[in-house]
């Protein structure tokens, strides 16, 4: 079998990557994850009419689920299906969170857990934290020269 | 009733548009899930500081706060205020104040499930 002929055989035989249902997916589950969250906010709504205190507690909430579906090993099922499903919505930082925490339990407290909890969210936080700090100085010095 | 399935109608659709773009990035692109993360929630602080996410958290709730562009928006808003209450400090101290939070939340519970529970083979 000559090469070319090969690399048929095996792009024929390998299965394509299936991108077109993987963004179902991801829709179908994040969409349902934001969705609970709403609805989640609808009932929260009855107690405290403040929505953003009400959106920040939806987001808690949500962050708990995860990390308690983590915990007892359901979420992972779940991510490996809904990909970016997962992912994207707060549920996957609560899932970094939690997963590296557990994983790295036998490494040792303090440098284990404590500092491998950090290993997906560290980035998260350094980067968000970091423009947000580039947002603050434009809007300090705009507000300066508009008051 | 109806419009609370309306809200949570919204915010399905505008969540799981958020989700797609993601998981389309990772098929086509070089863009691992962690690069996802910190990119998502830099575009949520820009189009927060652009003025263009207030008003999708306005129409789609949860649709919006919940994806990581959320976070980005909570930190962006938090700068926001702190800045106007306590002026230059606000740029220091804002970003973490607004997802405070969030992030002690999964954090504190975090290190709980890890007491609690024991790692399980990856399948």
């Amino acid at each position: 079998m000559k090469n070319k002929e090969y690399v048929e055989y095996v792009s024929a035989r390998s299965k394509k990557s299936p991108i077109l249902m993987n963004a179902v997916r991801a829709f179908l589950i994040g969409g349902a994850i934001c969705s609970l969250g709403q609805a989640i906010f609808e009932f929260y709504s009855v107690f405290n009419s403040d929505i953003k205190e009400t959106q920040s507690l939806v987001s808690l909430t949500l962050i708990a689920i995860a990390i308690i579906l983590t915990g007892i090993g359901i979420f992972d099922n779940i991510a490996r299906v809904a990909g970016a499903g997962t992912l994207v919505p707060i549920t996957g930082f609560a899932n970094a969170v939690a997963s590296s925490a557990v994983d790295t339990k036998s490494e040792g407290f303090v440098m284990g857990v404590g500092a491998k909890i950090f290993s997906i969210s560290g980035p998260v936080i350094l980067f968000g934290t970091f423009s947000g700090v580039i947002y603050g100085v434009i809007y300090y010095i705009c507000s300066l020269i508009w008051g | 009733m109806l419009d609370i399935i309306i809200n949570c109608l919204i915010a399905f659709l505008v969540g799981g548009a958020f989700c797609v773009i993601a998981q389309v990035l990772i098929d086509k692109t070089k863009l691992t899930p962690a690069r996802i993360l910190v990119f998502y929630v830099c575009l949520g602080v820009f189009l927060t500081a652009i003025g263009a996410y207030s008003p999708l958290v306005d129409i789609a709730g949860c649709g919006a706060t919940v994806p990581l562009t959320g976070f980005g928006y909570a930190i962006a808003n938090g700068v926001k205020t702190a800045i106007d209450e306590q002026g230059p400090l606000g740029i220091l101290t804002g970003g973490l104040t607004g997802t405070a939070g969030g992030i002690t939340a999964a954090l504190c519970l975090g290190l709980v499930v890890s007491l609690i529970f024991k790692s399980k083979p990856k399948r």
